[in-house]
């Protein structure tokens, strides 16, 4: 099967507008006769449920939170980009669309980036519209800070909890539909399985885990906004029930997998601490903008951070990329923070983290702000304490929350950081109208592939969730749509449904017999650890292909051995995790396949057998300029599909921030 | 550390609840509470009996959805805190630790100490929005806001809608929840064209929901863990007033 | 919706409970100043005067009729809204935060109140039934000054008057500030003075009240 990304012919920055106002449109009438399945209530799901119901079409939304605004978007922190050029620093579509480009290494598709830029400045509007308090400045205007892998101010926020608060104002969207009856709400629904018709996704089962009841719906098209799969490397920094499952569901019903391998490590999340541990915290990158990054120039290094005088620190970003310094793009600094871990640098007890120090930011603001109170003679503890209060408002919640945690008060100590999973640019395939290789099942935000190519730019994946609910959706389902016209809502005693509905039956009886000895959560963390080692930061051929026999019989064993108390018709926790595992499972396979096979390096993806001198990715323009797409043949049974990458505009390059 | 539980344990919404009293052993002051009881269920597991439910997901508190009330207190025992963010090292060998869930008549127990918190959701439907379709939004910084009041406002937005603050009154009542939506939009231009009406509608909705009538009590503030302040509550009750003595706000 | 429909939601209800119990505050001010003519220690002449008027005044005794109406209101709605709140958990904590996240006062003020209903009861029955019934029986005005003096010589009078006013103040630190959290006072601006002033008024007006059976009982008013 030939992919076809229907990118619209035409300049770059004509490509969305033609497509606007060409593709084909859906009278209101009509649009009262179709129904839209959305799963996942993220910032994804909840704008595109919103939009949807707002234009007339019938919506079922779908979580498996309490509510669609506990959806894990809640938790990204830093900001989103925005080509404003509010602070008149040069920003322009252009350069977001550049920055994105490279930033994902030339792993991304132009076209679609390019529309992410477009759009990006439509969405701050509609956000701030809707209520979201972004931070502002004295006299009322929008405020801005910078983001790692670039050189301008374009990231909007709202103190550490940005993603929060854009959430809470597409919930609130989205709750505006519910009371108008345009969107019917299904909480505490996780979604099993996509219902084909005749070649086409006519809707889902879908269990109430409260009763664990299984719900035929059907809808015209469905839309899967359902996050990444960072959790199948167990500890992330995702949500608990963050998972792959819908989209693996779909994969197995014929929509292709894009870069499964492609995974971001966030540089800045607080490191392990012990067997116990549940998931990772991230630190927000927006403390890279005054945090500085440093390890002990002594390897085994054990006194005290604050013992340690400034020449026997290795400020090691600022050395190595002067340009960008400690806001490099996140694969790099991760990297680097594992090679000097690695090397016998780290700090800590468990020697796995290195120093992210404020001591220097607070002295340079307690000055200017001692200045600004006019206090020229201020003591040094004078000092400390202004800038402490100016750090404190920046970033307050984010230390406090580092607290809680750690119980080390990062205001008096430098916090120790260590990369984590965060984010997977590898998700459903999905052309230009974000539709999966299933005919009427469309992917968006992190649950499909698309923009960020081998890398995301810090404060983009907001914009993209965004970005495809708002302001993609809503033009390209239409388009599609209004073949739709004549078809009748199906109903659902057809025997597609019926025959959906037993296979998800047959799965869970099956897992609930198994009736072994191991939890669903010793699976998950064995899962967890060989992705980790071997899939993780990096990855090598050797690795992967004892990784992809371990996960096989890791499969073999879950499937013979895995115990889940409880009964099916009932809250039963366990048996959604045990679901949800075994996806994961799958999935490890598939994602080390993948990175076997994308000989080169490249963003997240970082191959230990192609690396520059000095330890950079080394790409392979001439073979791996493409994405990887791949089908479902079977258990364990994968064929990959090559779609080519065309730059019309932007020149590859070896990636630089020196 | 070694520790004795009391949990509530409930089937379902039709069946009475009763504690069941669980030993943990060897916990480490590092875990979080929630890891504590990951814990607690893989022994559960490994026993052959069933785990006990709870709700969670972020566990970095800001998702709202961990809800347990913990020797008398939502959230546990620290000030500004999820029970997600509780660490173990709170507690010391030999400790007994009594578990709730959140109880109200408007959050009904599903199973042990997982609650239905809908009912915030349909607070939130009755008026917790701004009513602007996609697309119809002015350039972002057309309006100025004082920063001031978008910091109150965003101080307000901060509410996790967790229900700690129900869980807490000792009137089960939604009071903090509904002020802090309620000014989070009234303090903005944005919120302005809906200001009164909104009010009115999302106070009808509390009290159709079931929960209390605030006496001012003070324990939701003490207990959220946002620290949304009491001060929201005198917003709200402002906005009532001025929403009832103008007469405009006929629209539920 | 009507006023009747806005005065029943929650926040209608808090503002009933708020503006009568504002108005007793205002009624309490008075009575405690007209009472307070006592401690002249003149043989009751200025009290007697001050009494004569607001009980045969004829504004004063209209107002009557609406503190009495605001009283059983605030009364009736107050245990009301107690039951109902009761009613709004079902099931009880088996372990309760108590004094951890608010302040005991706080959450007893139907407690608070009834105690001072039942004082309240002891204390019309003594003087004001009496004296209002000598009045529509045509027997003029008793006087007060010599029914206090009679009355506090009982130790117990003297006791009960001395909870009853413990417990309208504590009703009052709660109350006073309550009152203008639900007018919508209780900014950030406002809020520390109103507290302040509300604990002021708290200790003085039932001290000053509680002065009195024990200032008779003691002789030091003759």
């Amino acid at each position: 099967m030939a992919l076809n990304s229907k990118i619209p012919s035409g300049s770059i920055d004509s490509k969305w507008t033609t497509y606007k106002s060409t593709c084909k449109l859906v009278n209101p009438a009509n649009k009262r006769h179709l129904e839209i399945i959305v799963v996942g209530t993220g910032l994804a799901g909840a704008s595109a449920a919103a939009s949807l119901g707002e234009m007339g079409y019938k919506v079922k939304a779908f979580c498996f939170q309490d509510s669609p605004r506990r959806a894990h978007s809640i938790a990204a922190q830093g900001g989103i980009n925005a080509a404003k050029n509010y602070q008149n620093d040069g920003d322009s579509t252009y350069r977001l669309f550049y920055d994105t480009i490279k930033g994902g290494d030339y792993r991304a598709r132009e076209g679609n980036v390019h529309r992410l830029a477009e759009v990006s400045v439509n969405i701050i509007d509609q956000c701030v519209a809707a209520g979201v308090p972004f931070a502002r400045e004295y006299g009322g205007l929008l405020s801005n800070r910078s983001f790692g892998g670039t050189q301008v101010q374009r990231t909007f926020y709202a103190a550490g909890q940005t993603g929060q608060q854009l959430l809470i104002g597409a919930y609130q969207g989205l709750e505006r539909q519910v009371s108008l009856g345009t969107v019917e709400m299904f909480s505490r629904h996780e979604m099993l399985e996509v219902v084909m018709v005749e070649g086409k996704a006519r809707g889902i089962i879908a269990r109430n885990l409260v009763t664990g009841e299984l719900e035929r719906h059907f809808g015209h098209a469905v839309l899967l906004c359902t996050g990444g799969y960072g959790n199948v490397f167990y500890l992330s920094t995702n949500a608990m029930g963050s998972n792959v499952t819908a989209a693996w569901k779909a994969h197995k019903k014929g929509a292709f997998f894009g870069n499964p391998c492609f995974t971001q490590i966030h540089p800045t999340c607080i490191p392990v601490s012990g067997d116990h541990q549940s998931k990772l915290t991230l630190m927000s990158e927006s403390l890279r903008n005054d945090g500085r990054i440093w390890v002990p120039k002594a390897k085994g290094d054990n006194r005290e951070p604050t013992d340690i005088p400034e020449e026997e620190r290795d400020y090691y970003l600022e050395r190595r990329y002067p340009a960008f310094g400690n806001l490099v793009p996140r694969d790099v600094a991760s990297r680097r923070a594992k090679e000097l871990c690695d090397a016998g640098y780290g700090v800590g007890s468990s020697k796995m983290a290195v120093y992210l120090d404020f001591a220097a930011a607070i002295e340079r603001y307690g000055k200017i702000e001692a200045n600004k109170q006019g206090k020229q003679n201020a003591s040094k503890a004078e000092i400390i304490d202004l800038g402490r209060d100016v750090v404190k408002s920046k970033y307050g919640n984010l230390f406090e929350m580092f607290e809680k945690i750690t119980g080390e008060n990062p205001y008096k100590v430098p916090m120790r950081i260590y990369p984590a999973v965060h984010y997977t640019m590898g998700g459903l395939w999905v052309d230009y109208e974000l539709m999966t290789t299933v005919p009427g099942l469309y992917a968006l935000g992190e649950a499909n592939f698309s923009d960020h190519g081998a890398n995301r730019l810090g404060a983009s994946a907001l914009m993209q969730g965004l970005a495809d609910g708002y302001f993609v959706i809503p033009y390209t389902l239409g388009n599609n749509l209004a073949d739709d016209i004549r078809t009748k809502a199906i109903p659902t005693d057809h025997p597609a449904f019926a025959a959906a509905e037993k296979d998800v039956n047959d799965r869970i009886n099956r897992l609930m017999g198994i009736k072994g000895k191991r939890s669903v959560e010793s699976f998950h963390k064995r899962l967890g650890k060989i992705m980790w080692d071997k899939c993780g930061m990096g990855r090598n051929a050797k690795g992967l292909k004892e990784a992809i026999e371990e996960i096989k019989s890791l499969k073999k064993e879950f499937w013979s051995d895995v115990r889940i108390p409880g009964d099916i018709k009932e809250y039963n926790p366990e048996l959604d995790k045990a679901g949800r595992v075994a996806d994961f499972i799958e999935l490890g396979e598939l994602m080390c396949i993948d990175a076997l096979n994308r000989n080169e390096s490249c963003g997240g993806h970082f191959r230990e057998e192609y690396q520059t001198e000095d330890g950079e990715a080394l790409r392979d323009d001439e073979n791996y300029m493409n994405v990887s797409a791949w089908e479902y043949k079977g258990d364990g049974n994968f064929v990959m599909h090559k779609e080519e990458l065309i730059y019309e505009v932007v020149h590859p390059s070896q990636r630089s921030y020196k | 550390m070694n520790l004795t539980l009391k949990v509530w344990k409930q089937k379902n919404n039709k069946t009475q609840g009763a504690f069941e009293t669980f030993k943990v052993s060897n916990i480490s002051s590092e875990m979080s509470f929630l890891e504590m009881f990951d814990v607690l269920n893989e022994q559960l597991v490994a026993e052959g009996k069933e785990p006990v439910a709870f709700d969670h997901d972020c566990r970095e508190g800001i998702c709202g959805m961990c809800s347990m009330y913990i020797n008398g207190r939502a959230h546990g025992p620290w000030t500004h805190n999820t029970t997600c963010q509780l660490h173990m090292r709170e507690y010391k060998d030999g400790d007994t630790i009594v578990v709730e869930p959140w109880r109200a008549n408007a959050f009904p127990v599903i199973k042990d100490l997982v609650v239905n918190r809908s009912s915030f959701d349909r607070i939130i439907q009755s008026g917790g929005y701004i009513s602007v379709n996609t697309g119809n939004a002015v350039d972002a910084n057309a309006l100025p806001v004082e920063k001031q009041k978008a910091d109150d406002s965003f101080a307000a937005a901060m509410c996790i809608g967790c229900g700690a603050c129900v869980a807490a009154c000792p009137n089960a009542s939604a009071m903090l929840f509904v002020s802090a939506k309620v000014s989070h939009l009234s303090l903005l231009p944005q919120g302005e064209p809906e200001r009164k009406a909104r009010a009115v509608n999302m106070v009808n909705q509390m009290d159709t929901e079931g929960f209390g009538s605030c006496t001012n009590i003070g324990a939701c503030e003490a207990e959220c863990p946002k620290g949304i302040s009491l001060e929201n509550i005198a917003r709200l009750n402002r906005e009532y007033i001025s929403a009832v003595l103008s007469g405009s706000a006929n629209s539920a | 919706m009507n006023w009747k429909h806005y005065f029943n939601t929650s926040i209608g209800k808090k503002l009933q409970m708020s503006l009568t119990g504002l108005f007793l505050i205002l009624f309490l001010i008075v009575h405690c100043y007209v009472n307070a003519q006592i401690f002249y220690n003149d043989g009751g002449v200025r009290f007697n005067e001050a009494a004569h008027f607001m009980g045969t005044n004829f504004l004063i005794r209209a107002i009557e009729f609406g503190l009495f109406g605001f009283l059983i209101l605030h009364i009736v709605q107050g245990l009301m809204l107690w039951s109902s709140n009761r009613a709004k958990r079902t099931n009880r904590y088996a372990v309760s935060a108590g004094n951890q996240t608010s302040k005991w006062y706080s959450r007893s003020m139907a407690l608070l109140g009834t105690l001072i209903l039942l004082f309240l009861v002891l204390h019309l029955s003594k003087f004001w039934a009496p004296n209002r019934y000598s009045q529509l029986s045509g027997n003029g005005e008793k006087n007060l000054f010599e029914m206090m003096r009679d009355e506090f010589q009982m130790s117990w009078v003297v006791i009960v008057y001395t909870f009853g006013c413990i417990s309208l103040g504590w009703h009052l630190v709660h109350g006073f500030y309550s009152s203008f959290q639900t007018l919508g006072l209780g900014t950030h601006k406002y809020k520390g003075f109103i507290k302040s002033i509300g604990i002021a008024f708290s200790i003085i007006v039932p001290l000053i009240f509680a002065a009195m059976p024990v200032a008779f009982f003691m002789q030091w008013i003759k």
